[in-house]
């Protein structure tokens, strides 16, 4: 970790998102709100489909910084969940995040995340600093 | 609507949720990750987001309309299994943006006297 440099872009990683992913998350997370399982539901509130959790987009941006720095080394985390992601029956969605070190000082490194589908922004001002002594 | 008169106000959890290795592997499951020796980062929302709506069910916030705007965490230490963690919630701050509610909610993990997690979600209740 010791290599990470100010400015440094990290490479892309995509993580597929899909409808048993969704479930997965439900029960892991306890969070069972049926615009995340539900197609009917979803829509009949005015949603195009399905949405992923934003937390799972989440969860799976912070498997990404874990995997920079280990699960222990994420002091902070922060997102701003800027739009959903559709997850139609059947699909693979590909979430594809990467990530460039901003700071680095007192064994402490300041990352911005970028997490995108279709090249579209699904998180804002998302931000990590990791710990790497 | 959410109570105004409750903002700053800390609401303290009486329940301790003991974390489970099940638990942190199921978390883990969801994104991959195989290091079941601490919590995924964002595992703490699975104990806050249920305790904050059972701790704040009398505030007026409500949530069968509420999006979740933004999320952050600060991390003292990882959480592990076996961890008895308590739960509290403080309505930090609520403001009407183009008629929707927005409210900003920080929860505590707590063991023993020790802070583990503090996570801080912005809620967007719809109009």
């Amino acid at each position: 970790m010791s290599t990470l440099e100010i400015g440094q872009e990290l490479g892309a990683k995509s993580y597929p998102i899909n409808r048993a992913l969704l479930v997965a998350y439900a029960n892991a997370s306890g969070d069972q709100n049926p615009i995340h399982q539900n197609e009917e539901f979803a829509k009949s509130v005015g949603l195009p489909d399905v949405i992923a959790h934003g937390m799972l987009t989440m969860a799976l941006a912070g498997k990404y910084v874990s995997d920079i720095a280990g699960c222990a080394a994420v002091k902070e985390f922060s997102a701003r969940f800027t739009k959903p992601v559709v997850v139609p029956a059947g699909a693979d969605v590909a979430l594809v995040i990467s990530a460039k070190v901003t700071s680095v000082e007192d064994g402490l490194a300041k990352l911005d995340i970028t997490a995108t589908v279709d090249e579209v922004k699904v998180l804002g001002m998302a931000k990590a600093t990791i710990s790497f002594l | 609507m959410l109570n105004g008169e409750l903002v700053g106000r800390t609401f303290p959890g009486a329940e301790t949720t003991l974390v489970t290795q099940e638990s942190i592997a199921a978390f883990a499951a969801v994104v991959g990750e195989t290091n079941l020796d601490v919590a995924p980062p964002t595992y703490a929302i699975s104990i806050t987001l249920n305790q904050s709506q059972t701790l704040l069910q009398d505030s007026g916030l409500d949530w069968t309309r509420v999006v979740h705007g933004d999320q952050r965490f600060e991390i003292f230490r990882p959480i592990v299994a076996g961890d008895k963690l308590i739960c509290s919630s403080t309505i930090e701050s609520a403001r009407v943006m183009a008629g929707n509610e927005i409210v900003s909610i920080r929860s505590d993990l707590h063991s023993g006297s020790e802070l583990v997690v503090s996570t801080w979600s912005t809620l967007v209740v719809r109009a």
